[in-house]
């Protein structure tokens, strides 16, 4: 979701080729998951599709890709936008974590001991996380926190959900 | 982490009253470890804590420190093993407010007859060793609540105890305090070998130890094992 305004907020401070810019934004952003060539180029191609990149011309004789791309005024106003406005706090794992325990709930199984499991997987994850920051740069640091305080809200969910069980289990008519 | 149990509980029952606060707890802590233990408030975790420890004694079930029953130790034998084998740090620090903090932090070896030249000099490198250097002849209320709460790790550690038990040890202190507080506790219990049954409602917290088991209703309802691998993805990303 964000790839897309990433690589147009990459461009709006430099015109680049391909291949820079995806050395760019794996140095900043990818964190062990390079963004993948084929992606980077669909990519790119919808960004010049609507308008919010232009392709300069192709630069002969310098390797097979010498594309270089420069983000259009449309472009720059989506990016604009982008940095100013939240994230719309959307859902994230816990649509699955409700599903699972009200199916355990429906499905006469034992819905404490589902949640337990959760919640020893969400610490050893933190546990993880933690470890990580002791030996990582702030970069990382922040990125482990960002991560362990939605593990955090995720646990607090799941202690809540574990006090009220049994009035779940009625409303669902388990 | 497969050495010889350091601490076993088996079917810890306790009431208070008509109130049952351990109803069969079960747990076992390894040599070395460092071991949370997370529940809802009533759980009876605590409970349990201050039975591993011989504060308490059950009214049912045993607790064992290394293979040896201590809750059939009358409460002045018990009070020497705290003393001598165990460490303590609580919440509040509990520092003593009339003495200073060096005081403080040699008072377990003052208790356990050191003399006292030789308990502050144990005592004073624990300063510089939990970056609190230069705070010696303070007194507790001169202190912030992360510096109080180093001194008291420091006066739990510095006797060398077998085990130190620590209930909620970041509970008053901001998160970036606390976890400069676990830091030093994970590193320092780690460095002279003690082992640690550490109890928060804390996540954040739990995450610096080993292994973590939740207590519910009074019993231990996780396994004893550690828990399954999780999928790697970042946890919370969209």
């Amino acid at each position: 979701m964000s790839v897309p305004l990433t690589l147009l907020g990459l461009l709006e401070r430099e015109p680049s080729h391909g291949y820079d810019l995806k050395r760019t934004y794996d140095d900043l952003f990818a964190h062990g998951r390079p963004l993948p060539f084929g992606q980077l180029y669909s990519t790119l191609g919808r960004l010049a599709r609507d308008g919010k990149v232009v392709v300069g011309e192709a630069e002969s004789g310098a390797g097979p890709e010498r594309k270089r791309y420069v983000i259009t005024p449309e472009g720059a106003s989506d990016v604009e936008t982008w940095l100013r406005e939240p994230v719309a706090p959307e859902p994230h794992l816990h649509s699955v974590l409700f599903s699972k325990v009200v199916l355990a709930l429906l499905l006469g199984r034992d819905a404490h001991a589902y949640l337990d499991a959760q919640k020893l997987a969400h610490v050893q994850r933190m546990r993880e996380l933690t470890e990580l920051r002791r030996t990582a740069g702030l970069v990382d640091t922040l990125l482990a926190d960002n991560a362990l305080f939605h593990l955090e809200a995720d646990l607090r969910w799941i202690d809540t959900t574990v006090a009220r069980l049994d009035q779940l289990a009625r409303e669902v008519g388990a | 982490m497969t050495t010889a149990p350091v601490l076993e509980a088996v079917g810890l029952s306790l009431s208070f009253g008509a109130t049952p606060a351990l109803r069969g707890a079960d747990l076992t802590v390894a040599r070395g470890e460092l071991l949370a233990i997370m529940g809802p408030s009533g759980s009876g975790k605590t409970t349990l804590l201050h039975c591993l420890a011989g504060i308490l004694v059950p009214d049912e079930g045993e607790v064992r420190f290394h293979g040896s029953r201590i809750d059939s130790l009358d409460e002045t034998a018990r009070s020497a093993l705290r003393r001598d084998r165990f460490g303590f740090v609580f919440q509040f620090g509990q520092l003593v407010p009339e003495l200073s903090t060096l005081e403080n932090v040699a008072l377990p070896l003052l208790l356990a007859g050191c003399s006292r030249t030789r308990a502050l000099d144990a005592a004073r490198p624990w300063f510089e060793r939990l970056g609190i250097g230069g705070l010696e002849d303070r007194r507790s209320g001169e202190l912030s609540g992360g510096q109080a709460q180093r001194v008291a790790l420091a006066r739990g550690l510095v006797a060398q105890p077998d085990v130190l038990f620590a209930d909620e040890p970041t509970g008053a202190l901001d998160s970036l305090t606390g976890e400069h507080v676990m830091d030093l506790l994970t590193l320092a219990a780690r460095e002279q070998g003690t082992t640690v049954v550490l109890v928060t409602h804390e996540a954040r917290v739990a995450a610096y130890a080993d292994r973590l088991v939740l207590v519910r209703d009074g019993r231990v309802t996780s396994p004893t094992s550690a828990p399954a691998p999780v999928p790697t993805s970042p946890a919370g990303e969209p």
